[in-house]
């Protein structure tokens, strides 16, 4: 039994995320032009980090489950810092 | 603004240290980043309530539940089997209870309630960014983004969740530790009331709990699915260094699982509601970091609380009774006028005479055992493949036996004997 593939913006567009002007990520992209594996990229939840051409990483945080997936699997010390988005800011899980 | 105490977050353990002090009649704020305690929160399963007697008598006659689970089942999967435990019993049915699913922003808002009704200050969208410390160097409160936030007060207790920048800054815990820690993701997918009771066989407010394992294309983890009122929720957990390693993405493994010949048939025309991810810290006893320090005490998932032991998948019953014994030892060391370390340490004392350490202490080298590549990619096509062996009617060729069959299996698996009686030796231990 199969059903038709729930795409992945129709997955994300179910949570509610109150977007905060400030970016609670950041990313050292020199850092990452190092990087071999770049983990972060298919292991964050939310997609949010995505391979530049040039070898960098480009991120947004605005649908951020504020997990910490991506600081935990970097293997790059400080190329992903990472602090909670400012009070009352960010997903806001209903059932969860 | 000066207080007795401060309790950072809103989860489990926050509410009820913040609930203890308050009913010590101390001065205690709880703060919570969220617009409300449990927006930021994920489970993926079960409350169970035994520990909430110590904060409510008849605590079920209003408590947010969804469904009380009366059916537990723990399945072990191939991509085209499953071996299902399946129990159910009447008196889960019934009060006292023993295990209830709900939405964690229902269920935390509830608990902190209570801890706001004892006289605690519950503040909320705000975020702690730092500890403050006395001329000493002991800390004395903490910073919040909030204009002229800083909170001095006598402890702060750091319920402050599986990244805990508390716990971090205060040198207990490592600034990442991948190999102790897991994702979960969760979809939250509605189906009519109806609907549910009769695919599941529940009736009323009877719900279901299924943990798997098997189920996440071989990367250290399992699977679950359990059911409220109306929605049933559906996920993975895997261990990060094994998502990391894997190249596949999280929610690809929900997809697998939704897709499972055992699982499909349970969520047909059920509609995605709420999708959400939460890191787990499952390390257990051994991966715990020091509960106390001159200023601060450590609880719930900030303190590695998390029971991933197999059979038991328990974490929100540990954070509320890590923050009772909190918020106890707190306030006693307010009362006698010392909050260094040692006068703190009646809170490790307290966790070890209670099950919170006392299970975690037994069951040290679960996770490991649960964890391990042969549990996970070998052993559960073992035992489905001995089943349906045994299940399957070969006539006119008379039975094999079971022992036969049992040896035929671990062959067909390409287990080693001798992998599986250590490993079945250690798991005895590891449960004992």
């Amino acid at each position: 039994m199969s059903y038709p593939a729930v795409s992945f913006d129709q997955r994300m567009s179910t949570v509610e995320f109150r977007v905060g002007e400030r970016a609670h990520i950041t990313v050292d992209s020199d850092v990452c032009r190092s990087c071999t594996t770049k983990d972060c990229v298919h292991a964050c939840p939310a997609a949010l980090f995505v391979p530049t051409t040039d070898g960098g990483i480009l991120f947004n945080y605005e649908q951020c489950f504020e997990c910490g997936t991506c600081y935990q699997v970097c293997n790059r010390e400080g190329a992903i810092t990472w602090a909670y988005p400012d009070g009352g800011d960010g997903v806001v899980l209903r059932r969860g | 603004m000066t207080v007795d105490a401060v309790v950072v977050g809103a989860g489990p353990a926050g509410s009820a240290a913040a609930l203890e002090l308050a009913r010590a009649g101390l001065d205690v704020v709880l703060v919570e980043r969220g617009v409300f305690p449990g927006a930021k929160n994920v489970y993926g399963g079960v409350v169970y309530g035994r520990i909430l007697d110590e904060v409510l008598p008849q605590w079920w006659t209003e408590v947010p539940v969804q469904r009380w689970v009366t059916r537990r089942a723990t399945m072990l999967m191939t991509p085209t089997q499953a071996l299902t435990v399946d129990y159910r019993s009447d008196a889960w049915d019934r009060p006292p209870y023993n295990g209830m699913t709900t939405y964690r922003g229902d269920f935390d808002s509830w608990l902190a309630g209570k801890a706001v009704a004892a006289g605690a200050k519950l503040v909320t969208s705000t975020v702690v960014t730092g500890l403050l410390r006395d001329p000493a160097g002991r800390i004395a409160g903490v910073r919040t983004d909030r204009p002229g936030g800083d909170i001095h007060a006598r402890i702060v207790i750091a319920c402050d969740g599986v990244n805990s920048f508390l716990a971090k800054e205060a040198g207990l815990l490592p600034r990442t530790d991948s190999a102790h820690t897991t994702l979960g993701v969760k979809e939250t997918l509605a189906l009519p009331r109806e609907v549910i009771e009769e695919r599941f066989g529940l009736v009323g407010d009877q719900g279901l709990d299924i943990e798997m394992v098997g189920c996440t294309s071989g990367i250290p983890g399992g699977g679950f699915l359990y059911t409220c009122l109306d929605t049933v929720s559906v996920g993975v957990v895997v261990g990060l260094d094994g998502l990391a390693a894997s190249k596949t993405r999280p929610e690809e493994l929900i997809g697998t699982l939704k897709a499972h010949p055992a699982i499909a048939p349970y969520l047909r025309g059920a509609e995605l509601k709420e999708y959400s991810a939460h890191l787990i810290p499952e390390g257990g006893y051994r991966a715990m970091p020091r509960l106390a320090t001159d200023g601060m005490l450590v609880a719930g998932d900030a303190a590695f609380m998390c029971l991933a032991a197999g059979l038991w998948l328990e974490g929100v019953n540990f954070a509320i009774g890590a923050g009772l014994a909190a918020g106890q030892t707190a306030a006693e060391a307010i009362a006698a006028g010392d909050t260094s370390a040692a006068g703190l340490a009646g809170y490790r004392r307290r966790l070890k005479a209670s099950f919170v350490l006392a299970d975690h202490k037994r069951l040290r080298n679960a996770a490991d055992i649960v964890l391990a590549d042969r549990m996970q990619q070998e052993y559960p096509g073992l035992a489905c493949d001995f089943v349906e062996q045994i299940f399957t009617v070969t006539n006119p060729k008379p039975k094999l036996g079971m022992a036969r069959e049992f040896f035929r299996a671990v062959r067909l698996n390409k287990v080693r004997l001798r992998d599986l009686a250590r490993d079945g030796w250690q798991a005895m231990r590891a449960f004992r």
